[in-house]
C-alpha cells in the first residue's frame, strides 16, 4: 500500500539534538562498621523509595557438594521472609502491605538479594524489618516443611520449559562441576533441605562482610544513612562467618556441537556461550558495542539476518552476562525446526563478520548512541537506578562509572571492536549447544561439524552423553 | 472509612489536550524530572476487532507497520530510533494496537517524524508480508506451541467463557489464517481502522508543550482525515450457569486450572469497577492475602496462585465485557473440584465476613503505591495518558486514580465478591498429557 499524500517531495529526517551530559544525582556513599556499604541518592518526584541490599558469595565453600548447595539456597530465598524473632509470615507481610511496601528475595551463585520498596513515609519500618530478618529470621519448620514441597514443584513447572533447558545445557557445558554451572537445584535436592540447614546458613553466609545496600527516591540522603546505620549496627554475623569465595572458574571447554534430543519439537532452541571480559577490562567498551553490533538490538545484524530478511525466528539475540568470577558471551536464538541448520549457519557467519572485518562508521556510530541513551534511560526511575548502582557497584565498579562510561564508549574505534570481536565473538570461541528433534535437525547440522547427541534428561535436569 | 496510617500522596502531572483538523488525539504531559521523553500511538482497533477468517490479522498488522513507509525504508524505523540512543516496540492487545517509544528528548521530532509517516503512508510489500508472516509464526511457536501451558489462559480461557468471534477467538491466529492475508487485506485494514481520527498520540517528559505542538502540526497535520470506524459493541451477556473447558497438554509436568469471572463495565462504572481491582489484591497478592494463605500457606494444595483483571493483566486498558481471571497450578493429587471449592469459600468468606481490620487500607497503600511506582516511568505514564484518553477522554485519571482507590469501601469489596459468587463462571483445566480417547481434546 502507498500513501496518497507528499509524493515526490525529498524529505530530511529531523536532526536529533545530542544529549547533554550524564544526569546523575549525587550519591552519598558510606560504609557502615558492620561492614556494609550505603548508596543513598534523592530522587524527588512519586514519593517512594526503592531499596536494594545484595549479599555477596552465597554459593559453598570448597568441599561442598554443588546441587545441596544449590538446593539450599534456593529455599533459603524462599523461606526468609516467613518469620522473624519478632515477626511471623502473617506479620511481615501486612506490615509490609500497611507502607504500601513490597520485599522480595532472590538468589544465585554469587549473592543474595532483598528487592523492596515503599511509601516513602515507610523507609523506618521497611528497613527495621530489613534488619529484623537480617539479625533473625527464623526459619520455622512448619513453614519450611511447606515451602519445600512448592518449590520442588517450581522447579519441575521451570525445567518443562525449553528455554529453560537450553540455558541450564548451555552453562552446565561451560561451567562443568562449578556453580556457575546451573541455575536451578537438581530435581529431588530441595526435597532433603531441613530448617535447621537454613538456620545454619543463614548464620554462616548471611554476613555483612560486603553487603551492598542501596537507597533511591524521594528520600534525604543523610537521614537515610543514619536511619540504615542505627538499624543495621545489630547486623554483625556469626563469629568468623565471612562472605564466602566463589570458587575459580576453568578454561571454558571447546568440543563439538551438542545437540540435545527433544523429541517433537517444533523450534530448535540454539545457544552459543564462550568467555567474554568484564566491565572493569579497558576493552569492555569496546566488546559492549561488538555485542550491540552483532545481536544485542534489534537493529543488529543477527536480527536483520535471520529475523527481518529470512524469517527463521522472532527474537534472536547477543548478551553479555557478568558474573562474579567470569563474564560470558551469549547468543541465543529460538528458530522453527525445519530452518535449524540454516539459521545456525548465519548466526555463525554474521559472528566470523565480526572477527574478520571491521564495523562500518555508521553501525559504530549507532551502537554507541544506543549504549549511551539506554544508560540513561535505565537511570531514569528511582527503580532503575536503584538497580543499575547496586548491580554496578555491587559488582566491583565505582559509582563514577555511571557518569564516565559514556566518555570511555566514546573513544571505542572500529579496529577496537574488530580487536575484540576476533577474541570473542569469533565461532572458534564459543561452544554451540541446540535443543531440538535431532531425528529431524541432525542431518542438516552435520553438513556444518560434528554433532555430539544428548538425550533430554529432566529427571537430572543435565544433560546424558 | 479509615485511610492507611502511612501518608500517601497523590499525582499531579499537567495534561494539555489539542485535537488536530483530521481527527488525531493528542495529549501532552511535559515534566522535566529526567531528560526523556516518551511517545505513545495508540490506534483503537484490536484483535476483537479483526474479522472472521482473519484471526491474528491486528497483530500480523502491528508488524507490518514496522516494515517500511513512504520515506522510511524497511528495517530503518528501529535503526532511527536506537540509533538516536532510544527504545521502541509496538503490542497488541484485545481493544488496541499501540505502538511507542522512549527516547532521549532532544530525540522527539524523530520520533514524530517516524510515527506520522507510517500513520499516513505505510510501505508493505509481498515479500515483507511473507517475512512478517513467517516471523509471527516463530513468535506463536515460541510463546505457544513448544511451550508447556502456551497460550494458558488468555487464548484457551476465552472460548470458554465468550461465545461471539471477536470475544472468544485466537487473537495470535491460525497458520492458515495468517498464511491467507493478502496486501488487499493490509491496504482494508489501514484505511478503516489507522485513520487518524482513530488514534491518540501521547507525549510525555521533557517537552516544551508549545514547541512540541507546532512539531506535532507539522509532522501530522497533513494526513488526511478518514471516516472513523464506529466501535461495535462487544457485548455478551454474564453467564448464568457455569461453563467448562477442559485442555490437554503434553508438555506440561502438572495440572493447571482457571477460572474467569465477568466483571463491571470499567468505563461506564469506575466505582464498581475499582473494589474488583482491591478483591485481586485482597484474594491473591502477598503472603498476607487469601487464596495465598488459604490454598499455598494453610491446604497446601497448590503450587502457586494469582488473580488479575484483564487479558494480558492490566486492569486498566480493557473494556467491557473483560474476565477477572484466577490461574492456579497444582500438583496432580490436588483434585480441581476441592481448590474450587476453596476458593467459593475465601470468595463467601469476604461476602459474607467483610474484612479483617485494617485490611482495606492495607490493600489500598500497596495499590497506590503500586500505582505510583509505575507513573515514575516516564514511557509507563505515556502509556497510561493514551489508554486513557482513547477510552475515557481523560488521561488525567493517571492523576486521579490514587484518590479513586483510596475512595473504595470495605461494603464495595464484599459485593464485588458475591457478583462473582452469583455467577456462572467459567472453568478450565489442563491436564498434563495427550488426549485420552473418549475425552474431548
Amino acid at each position: 500500500m502507498t500513501g496518497s499524500a507528499v509524493t515526490g517531495s525529498t524529505v530530511t529526517l529531523p536532526v536529533v539534538r545530542p544529549p547533554g551530559p550524564v544526569q546523575l544525582p549525587a550519591v552519598l556513599d558510606q560504609t557502615l562498621d558492620n561492614g556494609v556499604r550505603v548508596l543513598a541518592v534523592r530522587r524527588p518526584g512519586v514519593p517512594v523509595v526503592e531499596m536494594r541490599l545484595r549479599i555477596p558469595a552465597l554459593c559453598g565453600q570448597s568441599g561442598e557438594q554443588l546441587g545441596p548447595d544449590a538446593a539450599g539456597r534456593t529455599l533459603l530465598a524462599e523461606t526468609i521472609l516467613t518469620g522473624t524473632a519478632e515477626r511471623d509470615r502473617q506479620r511481615i507481610a501486612t506490615d509490609l502491605q500497611s507502607i504500601g511496601g513490597s520485599l522480595a528475595a532472590s538468589v544465585d551463585a554469587d549473592r543474595l538479594a532483598l528487592t523492596g520498596s515503599t511509601l516513602s513515609d515507610g523507609l523506618p519500618a521497611l528497613l527495621r524489618l530489613v534488619a529484623e530478618v537480617l539479625v533473625s529470621a527464623s526459619y520455622p519448620d512448619d513453614e519450611v516443611d511447606g515451602e519445600r514441597d512448592r518449590v520442588e514443584q517450581e522447579i519441575t513447572i521451570a525445567r518443562s520449559q525449553p528455554a529453560v533447558l537450553a540455558r541450564e545445557a548451555l552453562l552446565g557445558r561451560l561451567h562443568p562441576a562449578h556453580p556457575y554451572g546451573t541455575e536451578l537445584p537438581p530435581p529431588g535436592a530441595v526435597t532433603a533441605v531441613t530448617a535447621a540447614r537454613m538456620r545454619d546458613m543463614h548464620a554462616g553466609r548471611v554476613s555483612p562482610d560486603r553487603a551492598l545496600l542501596t537507597l533511591v527516591g524521594d528520600l534525604d540522603p543523610q537521614e537515610a544513612l543514619g536511619l540504615a546505620g542505627d538499624v543495621l549496627a545489630s547486623w554483625a554475623g556469626a563469629a568468623g562467618a565471612a562472605g564466602g569465595q566463589v570458587p575459580d572458574v576453568p578454561a571454558y571447554p571447546g568440543g563439538p556441537l551438542v545437540l540435545v534430543n527433544r523429541p517433537g519439537a517444533v523450534q530448535t532452541n540454539i545457544r552459543l556461550g564462550g568467555p567474554a571480559l568484564p566491565r572493569s577490562d579497558e576493552r569492555y567498551p569496546a566488546l559492549q558495542l561488538a555485542n550491540i553490533v552483532y545481536g544485542g538490538y534489534f537493529s543488529s545484524r543477527l536480527v536483520n539476518n535471520i529475523r527481518e530478511d529470512k524469517g527463521y525466528t522472532y527474537s534472536p539475540r547477543s548478551a553479555i552476562d557478568h558474573a562474579f568470577a567470569t563474564s560470558r558471551f551469549t547468543v541465543a536464538a529460538d528458530v522453527a525446526t525445519e530452518v535449524t541448520a540454516p539459521a545456525l549457519l548465519e548466526m555463525c557467519y554474521e559472528l566470523g563478520r565480526m572477527g574478520l572485518l571491521q564495523v562500518s562508521a555508521e553501525e559504530l556510530g549507532a551502537a554507541r548512541q544506543y549504549a549511551v541513551g539506554t544508560m540513561a534511560l535505565m537511570s531514569a526511575t528511582s527503580a532503575g537506578l536503584a538497580s543499575v548502582l547496586s548491580v554496578l557497584v555491587g559488582s566491583g565498579l565505582p559509582v563514577d562509572y555511571l557518569r564516565e562510561h559514556p566518555a570511555a564508549l566514546a573513544r571505542v574505534r572500529a579496529e577496537d571492536v574488530l580487536a575484540v570481536g576476533s577474541q570473542v565473538l569469533a565461532p572458534a570461541k564459543l561452544a554451540p549447544v541446540l535443543l531440538g528433534d535431532a531425528d529431524r535437525v541432525r542431518a542438516g547440522l552435520e553438513v556444518l561439524g560434528p554433532v555430539e547427541v544428548a538425550a533430554e534428561s529432566p529427571a537430572t535436569g543435565g544433560r546424558q552423553a | 472509612m479509615s485511610g492507611p496510617q502511612t501518608k500517601i500522596s497523590s499525582l499531579s502531572y499537567p495534561v494539555e489536550r489539542v485535537t488536530l483538523r483530521n481527527g488525531l488525539r493528542v495529549v501532552l504531559a511535559p515534566d522535566k524530572a529526567a531528560p526523556v521523553v516518551g511517545v505513545g500511538v495508540y490506534y483503537d482497533v484490536g484483535f476483537r476487532s479483526e474479522p472472521e477468517g482473519r484471526t491474528g490479522f491486528a497483530h500480523l498488522f502491528e508488524h507490518l507497520m514496522f516494515q517500511g513507509s513512504e520515506n522510511v525504508g524497511k528495517a530503518r524505523h528501529p535503526q532511527y530510533v536506537q540509533g538516536a540512543g532510544g527504545t521502541f516496540n509496538g503490542s497488541t492487545h484485545p481493544d488496541y494496537t499501540n505502538y511507542f517509544e522512549l527516547l532521549p528528548a532532544g530525540a522527539l521530532e524523530l520520533a514524530l517524524f517516524l510515527e506520522a509517516d507510517r500513520m499516513r503512508a505505510p510501505r508493505i510489500t509481498q515479500e515483507n508480508l511473507e517475512n512478517q508472516i513467517a516471523v509471527v509464526q516463530e513468535e506463536i511457536r515460541v510463546n505457544v506451541l513448544n511451550r508447556p501451558y502456551g497460550g494458558f489462559p488468555w487464548i484457551t480461557l476465552a472460548p470458554v467463557a465468550f461465545h461471539s468471534f471477536p470475544n472468544a477467538h485466537n487473537g495470535y491466529g491460525d497458520f492458515s489464517e495468517l498464511e491467507a492475508a493478502t496486501l488487499d487485506d493490509a491496504a482494508a485494514f489501514f484505511t478503516t481502522y489507522y485513520a487518524p481520527g482513530n488514534a491518540v498520540l501521547s507525549l510525555a517528559g521533557d517537552l516544551d508543550p508549545d514547541e512540541t505542538l507546532r512539531m506535532v502540526e507539522r509532522y501530522f497535520g497533513h494526513i488526511p482525515a478518514r471516516d472513523v470506524p464506529r466501535r461495535p459493541s462487544f457485548a455478551e451477556p454474564v453467564p448464568a450457569d457455569e461453563r467448562r473447558g477442559h485442555q490437554h497438554d503434553p508438555l506440561a509436568p502438572t495440572p493447571a486450572l482457571a477460572v474467569g469471572y465477568r466483571v463491571p463495565d470499567p468505563l461506564s462504572d469506575l466505582t464498581a469497577y475499582l473494589p474488583v481491582v482491591a478483591l485481586s489484591e485482597v484474594l491473591s497478592n502477598g503472603d498476607a492475602s487469601r487464596l495465598q494463605r488459604r490454598l499455598v500457606q494453610r491446604d497446601r494444595s497448590v503450587t502457586s496462585v494469582s488473580t488479575y483483571l484483564g487479558t494480558f493483566g492490566d486492569p486498566f486498558d480493557q473494556r467491557d465485557p473483560l474476565l477477572f481471571n484466577l490461574e492456579v497450578y497444582h500438583p496432580a493429587e490436588t483434585r480441581p473440584a476441592d481448590v474450587l471449592a476453596a476458593i467459593d469459600q475465601e470468595l463467601a468468606r469476604v461476602a459474607d465476613g467483610g474484612l479483617e481490620r485494617g485490611e482495606l487500607a492495607r490493600v489500598q497503600a500497596r495499590l497506590v503505591a503500586t500505582i505510583l511506582r509505575e507513573a515514575d516511568g516516564v514511557l509507563e505514564r505515556t502509556l497510561a495518558f493514551a489508554v486513557f484518553e482513547q477510552q475515557r477522554g481523560r488521561a488525567e485519571l493517571v492523576n486521579e486514580l490514587p484518590a479513586h482507590i483510596l475512595d473504595v469501601t470495605e461494603d464495595a469489596v464484599r459485593a464485588a465478591a458475591t457478583a462473582l459468587l452469583a455467577q456462572g463462571r467459567s472453568v478450565l483445566e489442563v491436564t498434563p498429557g495427550p488426549a485420552t480417547a473418549g475425552e474431548p481434546a
